[in-house]
């Protein structure tokens, strides 16, 4: 006999099969590969018609004149330098305030509360997770508008800071869901190890389970930023819009989102190609975003 | 006559040298066990026989296995391979159905048979795992509700309802308490007269009950292979003497 | 400074304080809605159509369109979708690149601003491929949104399928896609409606890439290629005219009706997820 002839052979080898039953194996496997392709088509076509449909803009008004431009005259200015101002203080004004009550009440939920309170709480939480925005947008005006025309005695209440409240209660949930589970998922070896030492019950949750937490706290963080930015109706019926850059917290104005919800419908031509650089700079923002995100939680995991 | 002819097996999982040149052969219709310490690579000859192992990622095998003379990694249909080469697992894993529809899957998934052919078959199988009696007023309800015990032996129903040549078993009876345990040898001993059987175990004991032949792996090799009493009484390398007597492992 | 104990206790109050503030704002909320909606919400106004004069004033033709809307999406991206997380978890091999794209692309997906899927929608289904203000030009705009989250939650699902499942199954000798089909999908299946009903809160909830590419019509729609104006898009469309205490009446009532809706949605992925963990030990 001869020597044995060892033939190298790996797992992946398509089985030889009955021609009928490998040929209905192969087509659904393309099946699945071609659903699996549509996401990325779709990334890919959004990203190119944004970009394409934009880029004339950015051509023709020139980069600096559409970002730092403080004038939106369509269809001869194109500054949007005031509404990414707004955008930016809007959002970072929410998270200013509606951030440290949701983590705080993350870990009310994770570590204080008696449970039947947090299985009130937490269902009522998520219900308020999937409340459509035109609904807290309208909470917003009939209640938080007038409010602020009231305390502050001014004539329209349609302000920057009410989009800062709306934005804020509308990024509890998401921040608050996100956070609680991070800090439940941890094991009780910590919380125990730290109590154990002697350390107070409000000290270990903010020397030990916060930080043990904080890569899915950053992550509802920065969910909850990417909600407010790209946040479009509630801003739009709260922050009354005008393109001009505001002067104060006391005035109205008009987040990028607002800028593309309001005029797409009727844009032609270069009108409509800034409306799409505007949104490629909303799409920078969320990159940037998500870069920091990722920088963060690499950064420190262990 | 033997089932399986294993000639210079090898076998890698990425960079690990798991199977070391292993050649074995399988007896017909007799019990073989393959025992050793956790990771000699018992399980991963036993997971070669019936090409388990292609559900593993990065696996490399040279060397062939032979089934009834064909070389079932060059010239065989996995599907027809797992038919008649059935397979009992370490932890019962009944799926999430009815007990009559847990051992009526293999039959549905060939898709040829009538309901009436499967029901027979259902009873059939279920007999043949000395299961019948205990579960034929409820064969509706569901699989996790059996017991351990109950649970494994609906798996070797489960595996027998393809009328197999062959049942793998790997630690069948690890999760098992000693009453379960000792069922399910007595099932085996039934099993043996139809079937050829290859038991991955842990147990020497149970190695010495109910196997005909045993094979001693150490480290991916196969250190020793003869009639279970012999290698049990006489074992002829140091390592099986080490480890037969209880030195390690 | 503050000793160890007394900071403890300003940290603690602002614990309460927060927990305090976030439930009395979601009380507010809720309350602000359904107490001036509640009455209004009558047979009347859900069965009736809308006609701009103000002559009728209900929303089924509303109704109509969001159910249209939820449907159409649906049946685009739950197919997709689930074929999608099926290729991911039982097909590809893990990390390889082919994964790595498709999961990269899943999650920009999930990351662009839903008004951004307008603005293409508009450009692209509604002018480039011509299909108008309509439907199912919303319903593709829309489909395209809820991907990534059929995708991410019925992957999850179809992971947390015990790999004993599949070893059973084939080692059974039965093929790759009878065991998925008849195995691990219904082991999934609570999942794979959960992501279901999420969707249909997303589609039922978004507004802003809705009009701009469905528009705002307030007929029933005739067919896929007409225009129609959903729930949310008529709140919005009623808050931009609150003049009349009707107006004020309807845009009430049909929030109320929108908060009833999730609230159906929420207790329904409840009840799944509760079936499940009685069905699974």
């Amino acid at each position: 006999m001869d020597n044995v002839i060892s033939t190298v052979r790996t797992s992946t080898l398509p089985e030889k099969a009955t021609k009928k039953r490998d040929w209905i194996a192969t087509g659904f496997h393309l099946l699945f590969l071609a659903c699996a392709m549509v996401g990325v088509l779709s990334v890919g076509t959004i990203g190119w018609f944004v970009f394409h449909e934009g880029l004339p803009a950015f051509q023709q008004a020139g980069v600096a004149q559409i970002i730092f431009g403080q004038e939106w005259l369509p269809p001869a200015l194109f500054g949007i330098g005031p509404m990414i101002v707004a955008s930016l203080i809007s959002t970072f004004g929410a998270v200013i305030i509606g951030v440290p009550i949701a983590i705080l009440t993350a870990v009310f939920l994770a570590e204080l509360a008696p449970n039947w309170m947090a299985n009130i709480v937490r269902p009522a939480v998520e219900l308020l997770a999937g409340i459509p925005s035109v609904v807290y947008g309208f909470f917003g005006l009939v209640i938080i508008v007038p409010m602020i025309e009231t305390i502050f005695n001014i004539p329209a209440g349609n302000t920057i800071l009410a989009g800062i409240i709306v934005l804020a209660i509308m990024i509890l949930p998401t921040v608050i869901t996100i956070s609680e589970t991070s800090l439940r998922a941890l094991p009780g070896t910590y919380k125990e190890a730290a109590l154990a030492l002697g350390a107070s019950q409000i000290y270990t949750v903010f020397k030990v389970l916060i930080p043990a937490a904080r890569s899915g706290i950053y992550t509802g963080i920065s969910l909850g930023i990417a909600r407010a930015i790209g946040e479009t109706m509630a801003i739009i019926m709260v922050m009354g819009n005008a393109p001009a850059m505001p002067g104060s917290l006391l005035e109205p104005a008009r987040s990028l989102t607002a800028n593309i919800a309001m005029e797409m419908s009727y844009a032609t031509g270069i009108h409509s190609s800034a409306l799409y650089s505007t949104g490629i700079v909303l799409l920078v923002f969320i990159v940037l975003l998500n870069s920091c995100l990722l920088y963060m939680n690499r950064k420190r995991t262990y | 006559m033997n089932k399986f002819n294993i000639n210079n097996l090898d076998l890698f999982y990425g960079e690990t040298h798991a199977l070391k040149n292993i050649s074995l052969n399988i007896p017909n219709r007799q019990v073989t066990a393959l025992i050793g310490p956790s990771g000699c690579g018992k399980s991963t000859l036993l997971r070669t026989l019936n090409r388990m192992n292609d559900l593993v990622e990065n696996v490399k095998i040279t060397g062939d296995v032979h089934f009834d003379g064909n070389d079932i990694y060059q010239d065989s249909d996995v599907t027809a391979l797992r038919m008649r080469v059935g397979m009992v697992f370490q932890k019962a894993n009944p799926f999430p159905m009815s007990i009559y529809e847990n051992v009526a899957f293999g039959l549905k998934a060939q898709g040829n048979k009538s309901k009436d052919e499967i029901d027979a078959i259902v009873e059939e199988s279920l007999r043949g795992a000395a299961l019948w009696d205990e579960v034929k007023d409820r064969l509706n309800s569901d699989a996790f509700g059996l017991s351990g015990g109950q649970q494994q032996r609906l798996c070797i129903a489960r595996a027998i309802s393809m009328e197999p040549e062959v049942i793998l078993m790997d630690e069948p009876t690890s999760a098992l308490d000693p009453i379960a345990t000792h069922k399910i040898e007595e099932l085996m001993d039934e099993l043996r007269k139809k079937f050829t059987i290859v038991i991955v175990t842990h147990s020497m004991n149970q190695a010495k009950r109910i196997a005909d032949k045993t094979a001693f792996f150490w480290m991916g090799e196969l250190v020793e292979h003869n009639d279970t009493a012999e290698l049990f009484n006489n074992p002829v390398d140091q390592r099986t003497q080490g480890y037969v007597s209880g030195e390690f492992g | 400074m503050l000793n160890r104990a007394q900071q403890d206790k300003v940290l603690l109050s602002a614990i309460w304080a927060s927990a305090t503030i976030t439930i009395l704002f979601l009380l507010w909320v809720i309350w602000h809605i359904l107490s001036n909606g509640l009455s209004h919400v009558t047979w009347e106004f859900i069965t009736t159509s809308y006609t701009r004069i103000g002559e009728s004033s209900g929303i089924w033709s509303m109704i109509i369109s969001t159910v249209y809307m939820v449907g159409l999406s649906l049946s685009i991206a739950a197919p997709i979708g689930i074929m999608t997380a099926i290729y991911l978890t039982e097909y590809s091999k893990p990390g390889s690149k082919v994964v790595k794209v498709i999961r990269f692309c899943t999650e920009s997906l999930a990351g662009i601003p839903s008004i951004v899927y307008g603005l293409f929608g508009m450009t692209f289904f509604v002018t480039t491929l011509g299909l108008g203000f309509s439907i199912l030009a919303g319903s593709l705009t829309l489909s395209m949104l809820i991907l990534p989250v059929i995708i991410r939650t019925t992957e999850e699902a179809l992971m947390a399928v015990p790999v004993s499942y599949r070893e059973g199954g084939y080692a059974l000798g039965a093929s790759k896609i009878y065991t998925i089909w008849r195995l691990i999908l219904p082991s999934a299946m609570p999942g794979i409606i959960t992501s279901v009903i999420l969707s249909i809160g997303r589609v039922i909830g978004e507004s802003a890439p809705v009009f701009l590419t469905a528009g705002m019509v307030t007929q029933i729609p005739q067919s896929v290629l007409d225009s129609g104006r959903t729930l949310t898009v008529h709140l919005y469309k009623l808050t931009q005219e609150l003049f009349s205490q009707s107006e004020w009446d309807q845009a009430y009532a049909t929030a109320t009706i929108l908060i009833v809706l999730v609230l159906v949605l929420n207790m329904a992925t409840k009840i799944v997820a509760a079936r499940y963990n009685k069905a699974s030990h």
